[in-house]
């Protein structure tokens, strides 16, 4: 039994590709070359290259003393604020933009919610001097200005998603649309391991560099490649995908992923999606997600723009389901806390998304000489206006 | 035999029109309805509206935003159309996304649809594989035919592909884009009109997406069986009302 995608994407009972035969010719070309692309020598090099010398890997795997002392057990950081442009959404576009040029694409659209994989996308294209259209909520556009601001300096075009409830699943409809509507020349550069068949398991392989790097640092730090723990957050899930991934399937590795339950789950001001989802489709893939008791999808909520997604990547569904992952959900008011914990600790401001996964020690004990990784996926400039207006500062 | 391979029979070029249940207000599905066939459109796409039509461009975006704030629902549908067979002759099929039938229950929601006399549904975002591998067999217990889309993109080998397992009639896409765009027709997309036509499929075709007038509807019953109007017929709903419907159909063709 694994816990990675099979042939044909499916994540045990999730995945797959649920798309309008429009998408299918675009999904299709990519889903019968990504693979094989992936393996060229000369795709690995330049991966690789500049995963190192642009992105600023290996990102340091740090013990974090003080915080340890706290909880009273062995935590490490995976320092994935460190990387360029602020989060690990980065490793994903980098591999994303190297698989449009090597399938001839030469003009990237994505979707974006916080911003952040808006600006690692508009950062790439800038990077290869490829045109990015970036689509964006509405009411996003404004919650995010400083994201905006950077994208359009980046020299991408940020295109207001007008339609639903103009927040990210909207953008990310919106961009589906623009796919429809260019299927020759456009790449789809997907934020998150979400969306149809071959992104979940594509974006989880650029993302496996952060499991990949652990255990080799822990192999030099503490004697061995395996934490007891793997601690992440997940919105659409590419951060804990890329945290688990060489993790997934050894049973003596604890997975535990962290939801941002907002209000608290039952308030209606959610995004605890496993807790709250059903089974169902969106954005082309079959997976657990909020929805109404007749199937349509609601928008769910939370302080950090990044988990506000009604879904869940099927990796992570499938993780749920089978028991493998542990799954807990965290407050806004939990989350920031801890965020200002970490700060306070630790000298490290934290997204908001990544306070969520360091909330769960307050009530999630571990035992004393138990190694703990948790992926600090991101760091909490682009949160300040939120920080300052939550705690007065 | 069903409604839609009678229908399809005749040498007449078929006129169908798709609205959105439950648009402008929740009650006007039945109306809307029986005004079409008496208006003389041969056959009707009733749209069951979904929180996120990926397919779709605004105006049925929002005509289905629309009717969800208006309370429709899919049993509501079902509900609505109970006694339509009273009254109403012409191929009757829903076309929806798969989300809201997966949660229906497919089994239930196919039962439902040969309840109501629906003759056929349209499904952009179930697969044909996953279609014929889950769902196939449930379908024709029912008798109901599922449609499948072609679009200028699609490979030969997968037109034959998607002709084999089809029954009533392709759905042609007339372009890569969403519903509701109107540029109206290049020579490109003539050319994969006369493309197709000239590939003898067993089952007719049909063309979609962006037609919008008398024009359009006449260049691609030029190389199809029929044309499927939808968004201008939204649009028409959103401006005029649900009571001059004869004379939206009267302008797009020569009767
Ligand atoms: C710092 C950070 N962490 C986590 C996420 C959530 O995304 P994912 O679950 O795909 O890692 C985001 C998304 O914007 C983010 O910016």
């Amino acid at each position: 039994m694994t816990y990675q995608a099979n042939e044909k994407g499916y994540y045990g009972d999730f995945g797959g590709a649920f798309i309008p035969e429009m998408l299918y010719p675009n999904v299709e070309e990519l889903r019968s070359q990504y693979l094989d692309i992936m393996k060229e020598e000369s795709f690995q090099k330049e991966f690789n290259y500049l995963l190192k010398e642009y992105v600023g890997r290996p990102t340091p795997l740090y013990f974090a003393e003080r915080f340890s002392n706290k909880y009273k057990t062995k935590v490490y950081l995976k320092r994935e604020d460190l990387c360029h442009t602020g989060a690990h959404k980065i490793n994903n576009t980098v591999g994303q933009i190297l698989m449009a040029k090597r399938l001839g694409k030469t003009r990237i659209i994505a979707e974006t919610g916080a911003g952040q994989h808006g600006v690692a996308t508009a950062t790439v294209c800038a990077l290869m001097g490829i045109e990015c259209i970036v689509y964006m909520g509405e009411v996003d556009i404004k919650r995010q200005a400083p994201n905006v601001a950077r994208m359009k300096m980046l020299g991408a075009t940020v295109v207001p998603a007008k339609s639903g409830s103009r927040t990210l699943k909207d953008a990310t409809n919106e961009a589906i649309r623009d796919w429809i509507n260019n299927p020759v020349d456009t790449h789809y550069i997907i934020g998150s391991v979400v969306g149809p068949h071959p992104y979940p398991d594509m974006v989880a392989r650029f993302q496996a560099v952060i499991s990949e790097e652990i255990k080799i640092q822990l192999k030099e730090k503490e004697n061995r490649e395996n934490p007891d723990y793997v601690v992440a957050c997940v919105g659409g899930g590419s951060n804990a995908a890329g945290a688990y991934f060489h993790y997934l399937d050894n049973p003596e590795v604890g997975i535990i992923a962290v939801e941002a339950a907002g209000k608290g789950i039952y308030t209606g001001e959610s995004a605890a999606t496993s807790a709250l989802g059903k089974e169902g489709i969106i954005h082309g893939s079959k997976t657990l997600l909020m929805q109404t008791y007749d199937g349509q999808i609601t928008e769910p909520y939370s302080i950090s723009a990044g988990l506000d997604y009604p879904g869940v990547g099927p990796m992570h569904a499938n993780l749920f389901r089978t028991g493998r992952g542990e799954f807990i959900s965290i407050t806004d008011e939990a989350a920031m806390q801890a965020g200002i914990e970490l700060a306070k600790l630790e000298g490290i401001i934290p997204a908001i998304e990544t306070s969520h996964a360091l909330a769960i020690f307050k009530d999630r004990k571990f035992k004393e000489d138990d190694i703990v990784v948790v992926n600090l996926s991101g760091r909490g400039d682009k949160d300040l206006s939120t920080y300052i207006d939550y705690f007065n500062l | 035999m069903n409604r839609i391979n009678k229908t399809l029979n005749g040498d007449k070029k078929l006129l169908s029109i798709y609205f959105t249940a439950g648009y402008p207000k929740l009650e006007d599905t039945v109306k809307i309805i029986k005004d079409l066939e008496t208006s003389g459109v041969d056959f009707i796409e009733i749209g069951l509206p979904f929180s996120d039509p990926l397919a779709d461009g605004p105006t049925i975006q929002e005509s289905s935003t629309q009717a969800l704030k208006n309370g429709m629902t899919t049993n509501m549908l079902f509900n609505q159309l109970k006694d339509i067979r009273e009254t109403v002759k012409i191929p009757l099929i829903i076309m929806g996304y798969f989300n809201p039938m997966l949660q229906y229950g497919v089994e239930k929601f196919c039962q439902k649809c040969q309840e109501a006399g629906i003759d056929g549904l349209i499904i952009p975002d179930l697969p044909v594989n996953v279609y014929n591998e889950e769902y196939k067999a449930i379908f024709e217990h029912y008798g109901i035919i599922n449609i499948f889309l072609i679009t200028p993109q699609t490979s030969e080998e997968r037109i034959r592909f998607i002709d084999s397992v089809s029954d009533g009639f392709i759905y042609m896409v007339s372009s890569a884009s969403v519903t509701g765009s109107t540029k109206g027709f290049g020579e490109d997309t003539k050319a994969y009109f006369k493309r197709i036509s000239a590939m003898n499929l067993k089952n007719p075709q049909i063309i979609g997406f962006g037609i919008n007038d008398k024009e359009t509807f006449n260049q691609a019953t030029e190389f199809a069986t029929g044309a499927i109007i939808g968004s201008a017929f939204v649009k028409h709903l959103t401006a005029s009302g649900t009571n001059k419907t004869s004379s939206f159909i009267k302008a797009l063709r020569d009767l």
